[in-house]
């Protein structure tokens, strides 16, 4: 700076700090509530008034797992004893774990959970894959109404999911793909497919042309070239795009909803579906929802340097 | 000219003449996504544009009639669709202005360096990474009227944010202003960032005031970018579903793509809700069209 700060300019300063600190702590209450929701004892997750410091506990995460009754008489002492540490919380809270022989029955969610993550997988492996030959496409080679193509290409992300969700139901039940995970896997790869072209476009537009000349001069072939050369060069927008991608369709709910019911079904339909009437219980629909924005999180902070240019398509970066 | 690539190559030299020439491999690379997009975007779309013209309903077996323009009559005739679009428009305003003010605000007061800013910066932007719909469903718990901790915090009472007719829609709109001002602030942060740093200082020799500068020099500059975050805004909050149906039921808060729906899935009105569908269609495409427009704009910057 060239200027010498005054005091006031320095005591400005510090309130500013002090309010993004503010700031700060007022947007991660919601998610730090939902988080202690999911170790909280039942009681007081529902508590007057809220219950913000408590003794954590893990048996939210064990109901949300099992397949639970309500016990009518007392558990025998016997068989409590002899019960798993995690059969003992569920007894404790006047319930028993439902078993088909020796074996718990589980609840639906790690099936939804699992579906989710195969139908995220896939759909980024394949979005990813096809995004970055079309970036490189793109990026290097003159192609006639570029723009318009690109425009185009942007624009099927941008429909509505219900809009194209009508017509996509109505093909699936003739073809016998509702409610299974290629029919969700297709849809995916089609919504990230433009995002996966332009956020890689971008980054394969930073990639110097000279590299791949430098290498066909050397006797490499174009595809010798952009398999050798272009492709590890590129592999951290790889890595970035593909993290985007994964966390939209991990996070997509408008398709799963309307495509899927049972069998293919993904975690974002499934859970906001467990409140159910009556009273909820909040402490396991929590630890189901911290486990699902757990993976997203962790994501959020391995690509903070690529956020900016993710939700701009790749447009702006710093 | 269209086929030649861009790298100069002599198209006689040995280096030209080896493996697939860049025509076949351009085609290669960019045709199957093309295909791709057609099949399972374009080819849809004009599916559900022929059934926008009958009254077909999916749920039952009877074959449909062709009805002309009479689906797109009845809706754009329809007192009810009209109150979806005053209340998804009511949405709009609200949302995206809460959005543009709050992530401003915190862009302007995160553009100054502090300790641990990189770590702050990214746990501001948790909430837009989440899924809408699970946000939706953990906002109800923080709503609740009897022991939620927004009743508790503001001595409200049992205010009942999500089942007053009268709230529903704001409380909707408060959490997408909490999910998305974020996003707002991560696009004016970069803005604010590219201001060059010397006409602070010119300003500063000129003992111009702070409200002059911000309005003269910082508002100017970072109009730009906040552009693009209010387009894009706009039409996300716009297309609105998930976040507004896992919140409430109340008919005040039925945005056109919960009504839109309803009518497709709860009610198979098939027909008629593709011709809902193509009216929402139109006004998305020109608003994303406008948003390319402006994006590229910024971008040839």
């Amino acid at each position: 700076m060239a200027a010498v700060r005054t005091s006031s300019e320095v005591a400005f300063n510090r309130i500013a700090i002090a309010a993004v600190l503010i700031a700060t702590l007022v947007f991660l209450a919601p998610i730090y509530w939902i988080a202690s929701t999911a170790f909280k004892p039942k009681e007081l997750a529902v508590s007057v008034p809220p219950t913000v410091l408590f003794e954590p506990e893990v048996t939210p995460f064990v109901r949300l797992f099992t397949k639970r009754v309500q016990m009518q008489k007392p558990v025998d002492p016997q068989a409590y004893d002899a019960a798993p540490w995690w059969e003992k919380r569920i007894y404790d809270g006047g319930e028993r774990v439902l078993k088909v022989g020796k074996d718990v029955q589980l609840s639906q969610y790690p099936d939804r959970f699992m579906n989710s993550l195969i139908v995220a997988v896939i759909s980024t492996v394949l979005a990813v894959g096809m995004g970055t030959f079309t970036a490189y496409g793109f990026s290097r080679f003159k192609i006639a109404g570029e723009a318009d193509l690109l425009f185009f290409i942007l624009s099927t992300r941008m429909l509505p999911p219900v809009v194209v969700a009508i017509p996509m139901f109505l093909m699936y039940r003739m073809v016998g793909l509702n409610d299974s995970h290629i029919g969700l896997i297709i849809l995916y790869v089609a919504f990230n497919l433009s995002f996966s072209v332009w956020l890689m476009k971008g980054f394969m537009d930073e990639i110097p042309k000279e590299y791949e000349e430098a290498a066909l001069v050397d006797g490499y072939t174009r595809m010798q070239a952009f398999f050798k050369i272009v492709l590890p060069e590129a592999a951290t927008g790889i890595a970035a795009t593909a993290v985007f991608c994964f966390i939209t369709a991990w996070n997509e709910y408008a398709f799963a909803l309307i495509m899927t019911n049972r069998r293919a079904q993904t975690a974002p339909p499934f859970i906001p579906s467990q409140i159910g009437s009556g009273l909820p219980d909040w402490t396991t629909i929590a630890a189901g929802t911290f486990l699902f924005l757990l993976p997203v999180a962790i994501f959020t902070f391995l690509l903070r340097n690529h956020l900016l240019r993710g939700v701009t398509f790749g447009a702006i970066r710093k | 000219m269209a086929s030649v690539a861009l790298t100069n190559l002599d198209p006689a030299s040995r280096a030209a003449a080896r493996g697939w020439s860049d025509l076949t491999i351009r085609n290669l690379f960019i045709i199957p996504t093309l295909i791709f997009l057609i099949v399972f975007n374009i080819f849809p779309l004009i599916y559900s544009l022929g059934y926008s013209f009958t009254n077909f309903a999916a749920n039952r077996a009877e074959p449909w009639q062709f009805v002309g323009l009479q689906n797109y009559r009845e809706l754009l005739s329809d007192d009810h669709i009209w109150s979806n679009f005053v209340i998804t428009a009511k949405y709009v305003i609200v949302s995206v202005a809460g959005q543009m003010i709050v992530g401003f605000g915190l862009a302007l007061l995160l553009n100054r360096s502090f300790p641990m800013k990189g770590l702050i910066t990214t746990l501001l932007l948790l909430p837009m990474m989440m899924s809408a719909a699970v946000v939706g469903l953990f906002w109800q718990l923080l709503y609740s009227p009897s022991w939620g901790p927004i009743n508790y915090v503001f001595g409200l009472g049992d205010f009942a944010w999500l089942s007053n007719p009268d709230s529903a829609l704001y409380a909707v709109a408060i959490t997408d202003i909490w999910m998305w001002s974020p996003f707002v602030m991560l696009l004016s942060l970069a803005g604010l960032s590219a201001v060059p740093q010397h006409l602070y200082e010119a300003a500063a020799i000129d003992r111009a005031g702070w409200w002059y500068t911000f309005t003269r020099i910082t508002l100017p500059l970072v109009s730009p970018i906040l552009l693009i975050a209010l387009i894009f805004r706009t039409m996300e909050a716009f297309k609105t579903f998930d976040i507004a149906y896992t919140m409430t039921t109340q008919p005040t808060a039925e945005l056109i793509a919960i009504r839109l729906y309803k009518q497709a899935f709860q009610q198979w009105d098939t027909g008629k809700s593709c011709a809902l569908a193509y009216i929402v269609l139109i006004m998305v495409l020109a608003i994303t069209n406008l948003y390319v427009k402006y994006l590229n704009k910024v971008k040839e910057r």
